[in-house]
């Protein structure tokens, strides 16, 4: 069976290299790698889709063929990435709302302007205490109490820690929002950005991508990139080094700023780090160290209600 | 009750009973014809808002992100609500042996069926992929309060038709060899068909009155938890208002208070139409009336505790939830509801005069309503106030309000209840005959089958 599988996986591989050499892929495929906008290069080349289609496609936009199948990816991203244990670490004493984070994370998973898997919000925790910027993702708790409330399995925890979403089984009936008190999540009030765009692209769970109408979304720590050796899309963006992200089980965070890699249970530790609303158990996987010694001025505004 | 002696006085006892029983189902006139085409036009527009919502997404709601649950959600626990009255008034008082609930029972079972099947029709109008619905069974998790919700109110629509049905078979039978009283052909036809070939036999009625008792004990547990696990869907979160360990029994008690009233509204309804003064006596109506002061009472004192509790401590997330509720921009329909819709009530109805028909069922009226907006007020006020700021989204985020296509819905969904309602006093008997005969000390076997004898 396994080596059945290799065997035709290798067999696409070829298929995918040597049809790629000549310029054939897929157009979904093609479709699916303009996830990050490159710069066109102004470069067309023709190439045949599967279906038989002949299409033009910029040349920058090229990329090698290693799609699974639909089944294929709900398996694999169910399963998750074998003895990791990720974790997160936001350095609020670095964030100065450039925001970077926020339109990586609505570029990468193809979200709405309104639509946000990674929220900055503007903080005062009591009458007479310092406001500060906190970048808020979801916390992929270990308790997570959107997973328990799911009636249909449509969001789940992975053996990597990750909480995510499959929006081919989501039925909508919002129950993980009601459930999130981070509000973490985020529905497809309406048809997605995008939609017609990415229409007939197979659907990637770890990247929650193409969105669908009528289903859930929220922040996934960029599953697909990890499973290709990347950080997550808001980690890499952050001009200001606010993000550390790693394995808890190796112990070790990387910056995405300065890609500076230090141990996770030291830097928790050093830096008072703590999670958010740890009274209510859910158990988060994102740390935060304090809004402290902060170099610059709070500029925002304290907007919306406080808890 | 004086038991009626001779078998002539039964027969024109019972032949009177049938008669007057029997005039809704054979009645045709102007005003039915003009409620069913009202009710028809109502469900065939709120088909269509559904269709525009399908179509455009759930974004034709008020619903966004932070209130991700509105009037639909409220109209699901409303629904839920009105039907337990169904549980309580032929499950409970039949056996207590209270025995003036026999004749308000059909009400009742007819408005359990209608709001319960409405509650199920609602909560799919409520998804946002319904064209996955049967993902509930494909891939259900029996960890989901959801799937919990579901399979009671299945099982108790399916109790509640039963107990709708199985008291039904006499009267069915009956009616079927009688041919004197104008039932159209295609409902006697009807009849021969539903009532199984009953004869009317001690051995069949004693078959009927088992059947019937194991219904109704098995009722009592469904019923009970149909309305908890519906709490439960709020209370498993950790959501300040919702996150509260008396919102099982909170919710029971509201249930029987919005019931109680809908069944005294309908009782009016039947007796002023058809004409049923002698059926639904003003006894009735005083002892209903006794009932809803009960069940109110009940839920005002899971109102104090559910209240008076928190804001004593206005711990942080749950006081901004009460300042909402008591001074800020739901506080108008909060005590409105409280105390117009409660309280108010309460002090009424404990005087006579109030329990006369007529003054019932203007306070049912008030009542039910105001169970309306409680459910509403259950709802919506949590989930606009998070733990986490609402920020960098659009204005209308925070704030609900619902859209017309979610009033339409609403109204279709009222409407369709209404029609099912109508539709089944419609078809049979708001009162078991057999029941009401035997009450009254008619020996219904005797008087159906000597004629076959002779």
């Amino acid at each position: 069976m396994k080596g059945n599988k290799n065997s035709r996986r290798d067999f696409m591989k070829k298929v995918g290299v040597t049809l790629g050499a000549v310029g054939v892929s897929a157009s979904s495929s093609v479709l699916s790698s303009c996830n990050q906008v490159e710069q066109a290069s102004g470069d067309k080349i023709k190439l045949l889709t599967s279906s038989g289609e002949l299409v033009e496609v910029d040349k920058a936009q090229l990329k090698p063929a290693d799609m699974p199948s639909l089944s294929e990816n709900q398996k694999r991203g169910r399963k998750g990435l074998t003895g990791k244990s990720w974790v997160m670490v936001i350095d609020l004493s670095k964030c100065r709302n450039a925001r970077e984070c926020m339109k990586a994370c609505q570029n990468h998973h193809q979200l709405r302007p309104e639509q946000h898997h990674i929220n900055v919000l503007q903080m005062q925790d009591a009458e007479h205490t310092a406001p500060y910027y906190m970048p808020k993702p979801c916390m992929h708790c270990d308790n997570p109490p959107c997973t328990k409330v799911c009636p249909v399995n449509a969001t789940f925890k992975r053996e990597d820690g990750i909480v995510l979403i499959d929006n081919e089984r989501c039925i909508g009936c919002r129950f993980c929002i009601a459930a999130c008190p981070y509000s973490a999540r985020v529905f497809n009030w309406f048809e997605p950005r995008d939609a017609e765009k990415y229409k007939g692209v197979t659907y990637n769970i770890e990247a929650n991508v193409p969105q669908k109408k009528g289903t859930i979304s929220k922040c996934l720590f960029s599953a697909d990139r990890l499973r290709d050796g990347k950080l997550p899309s808001c980690v890499s963006a952050c001009p200001n080094s606010v993000y550390w992200f790693g394995d808890r089980n190796e112990d070790a965070v990387t910056n995405g700023t300065t890609n500076e890699t230090v141990c996770f249970s030291e830097l928790i530790k050093d830096n008072a780090g703590y999670t958010l609303m740890e009274e209510l158990g859910t158990k988060p996987r994102v740390y935060y160290l304090p809004a402290k010694d902060r170099a610059f001025p709070f500029e925002g505004e304290i907007s919306g209600h406080k808890a | 009750m004086n038991a009626i002696k001779s078998p002539k006085d039964q027969k024109k006892v019972l032949d009177k009973i049938t008669f007057d029983l029997t005039r809704p189902i054979v009645k045709r006139d102007e005003l039915t014809r003009f409620w069913f085409f009202l009710l028809i036009m109502f469900v065939i527009v709120g088909l269509w808002g559904w269709i525009i919502q399908i179509d455009r997404g759930l974004g034709v709601t008020g619903m966004r992100d932070y209130v991700s649950w509105g009037m639909y959600i409220a109209n699901f626990v409303f629904f839920v609500a009105v039907s337990l009255i169904g549980f309580l008034i032929s499950s409970a008082l039949h056996l207590l042996k209270i025995s003036w609930g026999k004749a308000v029972s059909r009400v009742a079972e007819q408005i359990a069926i209608a709001a319960v099947a409405l509650a199920g029709v609602i909560i799919v109008m409520d998804m946002g992929r319904p064209d996955r619905f049967l993902n509930i069974f494909f891939h259900g998790r029996f960890a989901s309060p959801i799937i919990w919700d579901v399979s009671v109110v299945v099982t108790y629509l399916t109790i509640s038709v039963l107990l709708f049905y199985l008291p039904l078979i006499p009267d069915l039978a009956m009616l079927r060899d009688k041919e004197d009283l104008g039932i159209p052909k295609w409902k006697r036809r009807l009849y021969k068909t539903l009532s199984l070939g009953w004869k009317g036999n001690a051995a069949q009625f004693k078959t009927l009155y088992h059947a019937m008792r194991v219904l109704m004990l098995l009722i009592i547990p469904v019923g009970l938890s149909i309305h908890t696990v519906t709490s439960w869907l709020f209370a498993s979160t950790l959501r300040s208002g919702w996150d509260t360990t008396i919102l099982g029994p909170y919710f029971v008690a509201g249930a029987f208070v919005a019931g109680a009233s809908a069944v005294i509204i309908l009782m009016y309804v039947y007796r002023l139409r058809y004409g049923l003064k002698e059926y639904f006596k003003d006894y009735h109506f005083d002892q209903m009336g006794k009932l809803l002061v009960f069940v109110c009472l009940v839920y005002l004192y899971f109102n104090i505790n559910e209240f008076l509790v928190p804001g004593y401590k206005m711990k942080t997330a749950e006081g901004i939830h009460l300042i909402e509720l008591f001074k800020g921009g739901y506080s108008s329909m909060f005590w409105l509801v409280q105390v117009v819709g409660l309280v108010l009530p309460i002090v009424l109805i404990v005087f006579k005069f109030f329990r006369k028909p007529l003054p019932l069922t203007i306070i049912s009226a008030v009542v039910l309503v105001a169970a309306w907006f409680k459910r509403y007020l259950i709802v919506i006020p949590t989930l606009e106030h998070p733990f986490l700021p609402v920020q960098n989204v659009p204005e209308h985020f925070q704030h609900y309000a619902p859209t017309s296509i979610e009033i339409t819905i609403t109204l279709f969904a009222f409407v369709a209840a209404l029609a099912i309602i109508s539709i089944l006093a419609k078809l049979f008997p708001v009162i078991a005959i057999w029941e009401l005969a035997e009450e009254k000390g008619i020996d219904i076997n005797q008087l159906t089958e000597e004629p076959k004898i002779n």
